[in-house]
């Protein structure tokens, strides 16, 4: 374990890490560029943005991480029945569930309160709610992949699976967003 | 365990944590919908929010996560000393790591654009703007991590917990905020 802390030896370490993880995310940068003109327009599904890809990958990450100390403890089976993989998954849809309705209703009052009221607040809430439906589906999906993937290949899944997930459920959000909008406004 | 009983725990303890990240989340997203003109004025700007977020929370995450460690293995004191080699060493990394990789992003999304022929701002002001607001939100960001990290260790709490929470939350409001900042002086510098 190096415990002299270099900034040279740090930068080594985590530089090239964080060159392909903005790489990444520059992907989803350029979905957003794609539909700029559609987010200008309405100002309350750009308000929408960083909300819906932090909880993205906030969603992956935490079912990432339990799926994780589950396979350390040695209790998780992979199976379609195992009661963590299923119980876990249900938190997921569950907490995607009430969180992006909230969420939808906040950014439209907030917007309401800056100025601007272009976009119903029916049409809000659909967006956020439809968003989080599809993301709590793909995180899940995502998340069992990596972990499955680190577990076969040997590798200690809090290093690997947590990094992964979360960048890829940020790059999914901004796209599954760009799908909704597309699809409802 | 029954599968409704993992169910619930995961979601009784999971929610909190999101609640409080969804209102930082808002907030970033209130600054970034009256960014409009901005984002007009400098086109390719939008390209550059996911990457600078995400950077923010992977460099100063991380950062939060070295000092816990080392609370917790005695290498480094709970008291902010610059004479301290590591804690120098470990702040000084964060904050070449988040400039560096914020100039990567702006070069590479000026790249993509100007090859694919989509309209993008000349390269030194996105890049102006990408550095700038990398090193203001670094300042502010190790301001947030060191002083939460051991004030909470001081009065007893486990740093390994506060870090990641403090990050997302702050890291996204203050990404986004300085990013306007840096917009708005860069644009006022005749855009470089």
């Amino acid at each position: 374990m190096e415990t002299r802390w270099s900034p040279g030896a740090i930068m080594r370490t985590m530089l090239p890490v964080l060159l392909v993880l903005t790489g990444i995310e520059l992907a989803s940068g350029f979905v957003l560029n794609t539909f700029e003109g559609t987010l200008l327009q309405y100002p309350t599904l750009l308000v929408l943005v960083p909300v819906t890809i932090g909880m993205a990958g906030n969603l992956g990450s935490i079912l990432a991480a339990r799926l994780s100390t589950v396979v350390h403890l040695g209790l998780l089976s992979f199976e379609p029945r195992d009661e963590y993989l299923l119980g876990n998954a249900v938190a997921t849809f569950g907490l995607a569930l009430t969180i992006f309705p909230v969420v939808g209703a906040g950014a439209w009052l907030a917007q309401t309160l800056v100025g601007d009221t272009a976009l119903g607040i029916e049409k809000v809430v659909l967006v956020a709610f439809g968003s989080g439906a599809v993301l709590a589906v793909l995180a899940v999906a995502v998340t069992l992949v990596t972990t499955y993937a680190a577990y076969r290949f040997r590798l200690d899944p809090d290093d690997v699976v947590i990094p992964v997930v979360t960048n890829v459920c940020d790059v999914l959000g901004v796209v599954v967003l760009f799908v909704v909008v597309r699809l409802v406004v | 365990m029954t599968v409704r009983e993992v169910a619930v725990e995961a979601y009784r303890e999971a929610l909190p944590v999101l609640a409080v990240s969804a209102v930082g989340g808002l907030f970033a997203g209130v600054v970034l919908g009256g960014m409009e003109a901005e984002l007009q004025a400098v086109p390719g700007l939008l390209m550059l929010v996911p990457a600078l977020l995400a950077t923010r929370g992977n460099v100063y995450g991380s950062l939060g996560a070295r000092l816990a460690s080392a609370l917790h293995q005695g290498l480094i004191e709970p008291h902010l000393n610059l004479d301290d080699e590591r804690l120098r060493g470990a702040v000084a990394a964060a904050l070449a790591n988040g400039l560096l990789v914020s100039l990567f992003a702006a070069v590479l999304a000026f790249v993509v654009l100007a090859v694919l022929g989509r309209s993008v701002a000349p390269l030194p002001t996105l890049a102006g703007i990408a550095g700038l607001a990398g090193l203001v939100s670094g300042l502010l960001l190790t301001g947030a991590v060191v002083g939460v990290v051991f004030v909470g260790y001081r009065r007893g709490y486990n740093p390994d917990t506060l870090a990641g929470p403090v990050v997302t939350t702050t890291g996204d409001v203050v990404g986004v905020a300085t990013l306007l900042l840096a917009t708005r002086i860069v644009l006022g510098l005749g855009g470089l």
